[in-house]
Order: C-alpha cells, then sequence, then structure tokens
C-alpha cells in the first residue's frame, strides 16, 4: 500500500514531469518554421497544468473541516477503504 | 518563426508595368497571389476607367455562359470537371473564346428551335392521324360498334346517317372534324345543339393516347369530335364555335378512298418527320456535349480576365513614359517573388523591356500579414473575430493556442465528456482531407470542421481538468487510494451501527490523527463526492482557484506589453507604463494570491475554528480598517498591507502623468532632430488618394510634425487618463470576472450530477432481467441528453465565456487590434453552382 507521505512525491514527480515538458522538450524540437509556436505551446502548456495541479493539491494540503457522509455510506466505507 | 508572434514587414510598392506586358504581369501576380493592390484611380466612375471596353467585353461573354449554362441544366446535363484551373488568356485566345461561345450559343439557340417546331409538326400530324382513325368509326360502319359514342337525347332523333342514303336526301354532307379539350366537351356540345339542332350530327370519342397540351406542358387525355352537317351556314357557324372553344379543327376528307389515302399519306409524313426528330435530337446532344466540355474552363478564364482588367483599371497611366503604374502592399520578404513575377509576365508577352518593382516609404500603416498554416489558422481566427492585429503588434494567438483551451476546460473539466470531444474532433482531423466533409454545405457543420484542431485541445485539456477534479461523467475515481479514513473515525468516535441508525449525517472531523492522512496526490479527494458537503469545500477551492489563475492570465497580458514597448522603441512606457500597471496588479492583487497560498499551507485543521477570513482582510486592507474578531494571518500584516496598498495608490499618478509628461517634456526642449533612435523611421512621403486606415494616427508615437503636437497634448492625456482608469478599475472588475471559471464549473458539474441521478442511475435500480432490458432506454435517454445539454449546450457556453475572458480581460491588457489584413491579389478558387 502507498504509504501517504506528504507533499513530497507528488510535488516531486510533477515537478519533474512538467519541467521536463516546458524546460528539456523544447531544445528537442526540431528546428523549423513552426519551432517558435511548438515551443510557446509547450512552455505554456507546462506552466498552465502544473499550476492547476499545485492549486489543488495545496487546497487539499491542510483541511479546515473534514467530509459530511450519510450513514449508509459510512457503513459501507468503514469496511470497504482502508 | 517570428511571423505568429507579431505581422511581417510589409512595404508599400510601386510596380512599372509596360502597357503591353500590364496584362500578363497582373495575370502572373495574380496565379501568385502576393500582393495587395491600391486603388490609384477612386475619382474615376467605373464607367470613365481605361479598361471599361475590356470589362464589359467579359461581362457580354458571362451572359453568354450564363445563357449556356441554363440550357445545359434545362437538358438535365453537368457541366464537365476542371482539371486543373486555367490561366487568365491573352488577346487572341479571348477573342477565340468569346467567337467560340457564341457561336454555340447561336447554334443551340437555332437547334431547340428546329426541334420545338418539329415537334410541333409531330404533334400536330398525329392527332390529325387520331382523328382520322377515331373518325372512321361514324362514317365507316352504319351502326356504331366497339366502344359506344356518348349518349345524347338528341341522337335518338337522328339516326347515324347511312352513306347510302345521301344519295337520296340531295343533301350534302360535310363533316368538321377536330380535337377538344375534355373539359370542354359539354359546354361545347350543348353550344353546337342549342346553335345547330336538328342539322347536325355530332360524336365525340377519347383519344387513345394522351398527347402534350402546349400551353400547360402536361399530357392530357384529348377528346376527338366529328360533326356531320349539310348546310353552308350551319356550316360556317360550327366553325365559330369551335374556334371559340380552342378547337384544333383538321380537314375531314368525304369520301373513304381519300382518307384512306390522307392516313397512308400521314403515316408516311409522321414516319419521316420522326427521323428528322432522332437526327435533330442527336445533334442537339453532340453541341450539349460541346458546351459541357468546354465551359467550365471559359469561366475560369473569363473570370480571372475580368479580374485583371478590374485591376489594371485601378493603375494609373503615365502617358510620359508610356507605361503603367501600380501601387501596392507587398510583404518585403515576398518582393524577390514578386520581381520573378514580373519577369516571367514580361517573357510571356514577349515584350522586351522588362517591368520591375520598386519600393517606396511611406508614413501610412501597413495593412497587417500573419502567416498560418492549418494548425493555427483557427486561433487566428478567433483572435481577428475581436480585432486585427495593428501592424508589427504583438498578437496574442500563439498564446491562445493552450490558454484558450485551458481556460474552457476550467469550466467544462469532465474526463468522460472531454473524451467524447476529443474523439469527435480527431475523427474531423483525421478525415480532414475527405472530399465529403470538406464540402459539406451545412453552415453549422462547416463552422464545427473549421474548428477541428480548436475542439481537440479543448478536449484534450477538459480529460486534464476532469481528472483533477476528479468527475467522469460525475462519479470519481479512486486511482490513488483516498486520504480520509472513514474506518479510524469510526473506530475513535465509537460509531456503533445502532448510533449511525440514529444519526443520518456524520462528518468525519480532520482533528483526529490518522483520519485525514495526505493530500490526494492527483486531484480531488474521491471522499468528496460522496460528501453531502461536497460544495463546501468544492466552491471555496475553485473560487480561489479561478481568482489565482485570473490574475497570473492578466499579468501575463501585461507582460505581453513589455514587447510591445521594447518593439516600436519607446523604452520610456517600460518604466512609466509597465512598471506602475505591474506595482498596481501585484501590490494589491499579486497580495491575494499570496494571502490564499500562505492560509493553504500555514492554517489547518487544529486552529479551523479561529481561521482568518482573507476576504475580509483584502476589504479592511483597502479601507485602513481593522476587524478585532479576524485574527491576522501573520505578524506584521497590518503594516506589510499599509505599504502596499500605498505603493498601489501611488502608481496611479505615475501612470495617469508619466507618459504625457514624458511627451510634453521632449517636445518642449527639442536638443536635436531626433531623426532616430526614439521614432519609428517614418519619413513624410505623400501619397496619393484615400488612407485604408481605421483609425487615428498612433498618437503615442510621435511621429507627427511639431507644430500639431502641442494641440495634441490634451489629446495625449486625455487618452492617458483613460487607460488608468480603464486600467484600475478593470484590475478589480476583470479579477471578479474571471469568478465565471468557477460559477461554470459549478453548473457543469451539478448538471452531470443531476443527469447521473435522476437519469442513468434508475437504470440500475431493478435488479432482475426486466431491469436489465429496462437499463437500454434509460442509457438511451441519458446519452442524448449527455450530448444535447452537456455537450453541445455546456460546451458552447464554456467556449463563449472563455473567449470572453480573453477577448476583454486578458487583451484590453496590451492588445490594440485596430489593424486590418492585407488581402492579396489572387484568383478564388471558383465557386459557382
Amino acid at each position: 500500500a502507498m504509504a501517504y507521505g506528504g507533499l513530497a512525491v507528488p510535488v516531486l514527480v510533477m515537478s519533474v514531469f512538467w519541467g521536463v515538458v516546458g524546460g528539456v522538450l523544447p531544445w528537442l524540437v526540431p528546428k523549423g518554421p513552426n519551432r517558435g509556436v511548438i515551443n510557446t505551446m509547450l512552455v505554456t502548456c507546462a506552466v498552465c497544468c502544473y499550476l492547476f495541479w499545485l492549486i489543488a493539491i495545496l487546497a487539499q494540503l491542510n483541511p479546515l473541516f473534514g467530509p459530511q457522509l450519510r450513514n449508509e455510506t459510512i457503513w459501507y466505507l468503514r469496511y470497504h477503504w482502508p | 518563426m517570428g511571423s505568429l508572434f507579431r505581422s511581417e514587414e510589409v512595404c508599400l510598392a510601386q510596380l512599372f508595368l509596360q502597357s503591353a506586358s500590364a496584362y500578363s504581369c497582373i495575370s502572373e501576380l495574380g496565379e501568385r497571389g502576393l500582393l495587395e493592390f491600391r486603388d490609384l484611380n477612386p475619382k474615376v466612375s467605373p464607367f470613365q476607367r481605361r479598361f471599361v471596353g475590356e470589362v464589359r467585353r467579359c461581362e457580354e461573354m458571362e451572359k453568354t455562359f450564363t445563357f449556356l449554362q441554363q440550357e445545359l441544366r434545362a437538358a438535365g446535363r453537368v457541366p464537365g470537371p476542371l482539371s486543373e484551373s486555367p490561366r487568365a488568356p491573352a488577346a487572341r485566345e479571348a477573342l477565340r473564346v468569346q467567337e467560340q461561345s457564341e457561336q454555340l450559343a447561336q447554334e443551340l439557340r437555332e437547334v431547340t428551335r428546329n426541334r420545338a417546331s418539329l415537334r410541333d409538326n409531330l404533334r400536330d400530324l398525329r392527332q390529325y392521324l387520331h382523328v382520322l382513325r377515331e373518325g372512321q368509326r361514324f362514317t365507316s360502319l352504319p351502326a356504331p360498334l366497339g366502344s359506344p359514342p356518348r349518349p345524347r337525347a338528341h341522337s335518338d332523333r337522328e339516326p347515324i346517317l347511312d352513306p347510302s342514303l345521301h344519295q337520296h336526301l340531295e343533301r350534302k354532307i360535310n363533316f368538321v372534324s377536330g380535337v377538344i379539350h375534355p373539359w370542354r366537351v359539354t359546354s361545347f356540345e350543348r353550344l353546337l345543339w342549342r346553335a345547330c339542332r336538328g342539322y347536325l350530327v355530332a360524336s365525340f370519342v377519347e383519344m387513345p393516347e394522351p398527347m402534350e397540351d402546349l400551353a400547360t406542358g402536361e399530357n392530357i387525355t384529348w377528346v376527338i369530335f366529328l360533326i356531320s352537317y349539310w348546310g353552308e351556314q350551319i356550316g360556317q357557324k360550327i366553325r365559330k364555335i369551335s374556334d371559340c372553344f380552342h378547337c384544333q379543327v383538321y380537314p375531314y376528307p368525304e369520301s373513304e378512298a381519300s382518307r384512306t389515302d390522307t392516313t397512308t399519306k400521314l403515316h408516311g409524313r409522321i414516319q419521316e418527320l420522326s427521323v428528322t426528330l432522332e437526327e435533330t435530337e442527336k445533334y442537339l446532344a453532340e453541341v450539349l456535349d460541346k458546351v459541357a466540355l468546354a465551359l467550365p474552363t471559359w469561366r475560369v478564364q473569363v473570370q480571372k480576365m475580368k479580374a485583371v482588367y478590374l485591376v489594371l483599371n485601378q493603375c494609373s497611366f503615365d502617358v510620359t513614359k508610356k507605361c503603367l503604374i501600380a501601387e501596392v502592399w507587398c510583404p518585403v520578404q515576398d518582393l524577390t517573388q514578386v520581381q520573378d513575377a514580373l519577369r516571367q509576365g514580361s517573357y510571356q508577352s514577349g515584350s522586351s523591356v522588362e517591368c520591375f518593382v520598386q519600393r517606396v516609404p511611406t508614413s501610412e500603416r501597413p495593412p497587417t500579414l500573419i502567416r498560418t498554416n492549418k494548425f493555427t489558422a483557427g486561433f487566428q481566427s478567433i483572435v481577428d473575430a475581436y480585432g486585427v492585429a495593428s501592424y508589427e503588434e504583438v498578437n496574442p494567438a500563439p498564446y491562445a493556442i493552450i490558454t484558450f483551451p485551458f481556460i474552457f476546460a476550467i469550466m467544462f473539466g469532465d474526463v468522460g465528456h472531454g473524451l467524447l470531444m476529443f474523439l469527435f474532433a480527431l475523427w474531423m482531423v483525421l478525415y480532414e482531407d475527405s472530399p465529403r466533409l470538406r464540402q459539406g454545405t451545412n453552415e453549422i457543420w462547416l463552422m464545427f470542421f473549421e474548428g477541428r484542431y480548436l475542439i481537440l485541445l479543448m478536449g484534450a485539456f477538459s480529460i486534464y481538468t476532469g481528472f483533477i477534479y476528479n468527475e467522469c461523467f460525475s462519479k470519481a475515481t479512486t486511482i490513488f487510494p483516498s486520504a480520509w479514513s472513514v474506518a479510524t473515525m469510526a473506530n475513535h468516535s465509537s460509531w456503533s451501527s445502532a448510533y449511525l441508525a440514529t444519526h443520518q449525517l456524520l462528518t468525519l472531523d480532520p482533528n483526529i490523527t490518522g483520519v485525514f492522512r495526505g493530500p490526494y496526490p492527483f486531484g480531488i479527494d474521491p471522499i468528496w463526492s460522496l460528501a453531502t458537503n461536497h460544495l463546501n469545500f468544492l466552491n471555496s477551492f475553485k473560487m480561489k482557484m479561478s481568482v489565482v489563475l485570473g490574475i497570473v492570465h492578466m499579468g501575463f497580458g501585461v507582460v505581453l506589453g513589455v514587447f510591445n514597448h521594447v518593439h516600436f522603441r519607446q523604452k520610456h512606457r517600460l518604466v512609466l507604463e509597465f512598471l506602475p500597471e505591474m506595482i498596481f496588479l501585484l501590490a494589491l492583487f499579486g497580495y491575494l494570491v499570496f494571502l490564499i497560498f500562505y492560509k493553504w499551507i500555514k492554517f489547518s485543521a487544529a486552529d479551523s475554528l479561529m481561521a482568518p477570513s482573507i476576504l475580509i482582510h483584502f476589504i479592511d486592507m483597502f479601507l485602513f480598517t481593522s476587524n478585532a474578531e479576524n485574527r491576522p494571518l501573520y505578524p506584521g500584516q497590518v503594516p506589510v498591507q499599509t505599504v502596499l496598498v500605498v505603493l498601489a495608490l501611488a502608481s496611479v499618478p505615475i501612470l495617469l502623468l508619466g507618459t504625457p509628461l514624458y511627451q510634453w517634456c521632449r517636445q518642449h526642449a527639442p536638443r536635436m532632430p531626433l531623426a532616430t533612435g526614439e521614432q519609428e523611421p517614418l519619413l513624410e512621403g505623400q501619397e496619393a488618394g484615400n488612407s485604408v486606415n481605421t483609425t487615428m494616427e498612433d498618437v503615442e508615437s510621435g511621429g507627427h510634425s511639431p507644430d500639431t503636437q502641442h494641440l495634441d497634448f490634451a489629446e495625449v492625456f486625455m487618452h492617458q487618463a483613460i487607460h488608468t482608469i480603464e486600467y484600475c478599475l478593470g484590475c478589480v472588475s476583470n479579477t471578479a470576472s474571471y469568478l465565471r471559471l468557477w460559477a461554470l464549473s459549478l453548473a457543469h458539474a451539478q448538471l452531470s450530477e443531476v443527469l447521473w441521478t435522476m437519469v442513468m442511475r434508475n437504470g440500475f435500480v431493478g435488479l432482475s432481467y426486466v431491469g436489465g432490458v429496462v437499463l437500454v432506454p434509460v442509457f438511451a435517454a441519458f446519452a442524448v441528453l449527455t450530448v444535447a445539454i452537456l455537450l453541445v449546450m455546456e460546451g458552447l457556453s464554456a467556449f463563449l465565456h472563455a473567449l470572453r475572458l480573453h477577448w476583454v480581460e486578458f487583451q484590453n491588457k496590451f492588445y490594440v487590434g485596430a489593424g486590418y489584413k492585407l488581402c492579396p491579389f489572387a484568383f478564388a478558387p471558383d465557386t459557382w453552382e
């Protein structure tokens, strides 16, 4: 089972992934008339997607309140989820 | 590739064309489609222009072509296919086309006329034949046999005359025979009876085969009548009556022998006529074949010729040098191609002197040219729909390629819906070359097809945001195990079955160790989709997300303005406009973003009861007040905020007065003529004619003569005041405007959930075999509603809002959009039918 660590592993993985997309791939795009556009697309995509993911995970880092569940859900999840 | 980032360099040029080779040069340029021609004779009416004769000739030819086209269509034929686009014809060839087309039109007219008259004749003869044939019944037999004539009251009294009798009677019997329209028979009979009773015998019988009525073109079963009478006056009366009723009268020979004779002759003539008619039809078919073969080429040729002459009409004629001068907007990159085209044209027309092109300096603003390929064209067109980029201004399109689908996806986030959209677009992209897809006539389909790459990216990003929102057709997935442990909570709070039975809703408390184990690594935790208070959490998350992304997007827009300032060599604007704008935005709204992130990181469930409200802190920051119940986020918050607000307020007057004062100072302390360096290379080349530019001159570039600048100071100041107010107020209102990202994504999620709970889930309730069968129509309803409401309606809605966010909130930070496109003279592919 995955050890629920804090922030470290997801941040590392995602930073490396989008870092490669936005920082390494642009160097590998072959020279041609479209190189500028493709590089712009790669960097913009990396920034947008990384930021969006970061907001999602930071919003859940320290929840101020918990989920309110129906009793049927609790009955089921109590034994079904670890 | 700088082409998509800003407009290409476009220059004004003059073409010097020798009269002899002007036509072929323009034709060559039209084939390549490089230049936009400017009208040098705007005040001349179309009837007074130089080449009006040639244009008229082209129009006459087009009239002939229309006639030929109509004839082809009337004969049910289709013009032949066009293998390749022919070039505009030279004068001799054009003459040949004209002669040939007119000759063919003439032939066609003659042949159709002949055919019509032959047909008429044939019809006539056939009718006569029928009349004779049917008439035989009444005159050759003593008593009617076979199909009886129509019963009438008076015929009982008048026996059918026995031919052998009339010798005794010494009265000569004459006949009137003819054909009458079936609807008029009764009134005809009645009139005859009233007018001439006692002196005639009238018999009517229907024609065995229907024939065409020339007036209306329908097939009617005519009625043949045969009237036998005696007396000359009666005969005249009968003939007059038949005339009134528009009957076709045929001479009826009296004796049997002459009748048979006439019949045989008729047969012969009909035979001949049929043969002639066949020949005529064959000849007509041949002529039509020739037309069908030649017509498409001719049409294209004449179209091109007319276009070339219309362009030549726009040139001015230089009498001294005996050449035509054309003024064009030409992309600097293409000047060599233009020279090449001119060389080709001169060579083709056999002229020894070459035409040439010369670049001309100008102070007018050139048109914008941004070259796109099939992928970028869609994105460029949505930017252009708001306003074409001013000449050499930064183009928002390359960034919009990603930000537009991304912002759409924030409002549309659902893996299932995104996947459907992606697959639809993928189908369109993979089959984009199929002619069936390309030549659809439905406008709505064409719109979708032209945006196929747009939809592809929108679908792809929607899949990504769908995973982050953890929504797939409104259901969450547990790719990673959920971070919230119900078991731990239940064990800690001793939630026995009895306890659960009495308590409908219970909340998990993150303060208890082990209940909340850490943030879900990718996206929103799946437990929230099962929670009844999920909107409390999601709303807070999505609102903050919208504000953060909005401020980042707007900040990016302000940064893009830097490229404009640098390119137009207005470095003073970097300090006097960009810096205050950035300070204002970051000091206030950048700080808000910081507060959001800080609260997320620093505050947890342990102090949830006393967690400060960011919104109240933000409002207090502006009002310089403080709220005792709202504790600070960090020590020293109040002085920090005061400094930031003061900084932001201080940047407003710099923004307001900086640039105007700078320009005023420069104007009133002229050191040296600043020909280079600060300004664009603007010279005072006067160009005749109208200016096609749409805006007033770009005031801030400072490119006028000194005496007019004095008057402009008020305008400069006004312009800057408007810009400042718009920017500062805009920062606030636009930030709030980005909350539509939250609103639409909430709406989409709720609609999805409603469709699931109220439609699809009911299909799973019945657990029997019948339930399995019921599932099928339930799924059908679910699928139809998903596509219609969620994909089409929500998709269009999110598209529209994403577009608005780009056009208004993003682009008003840096974009002017007051340019006009370069429309090169090119022969458009013909589209008729």
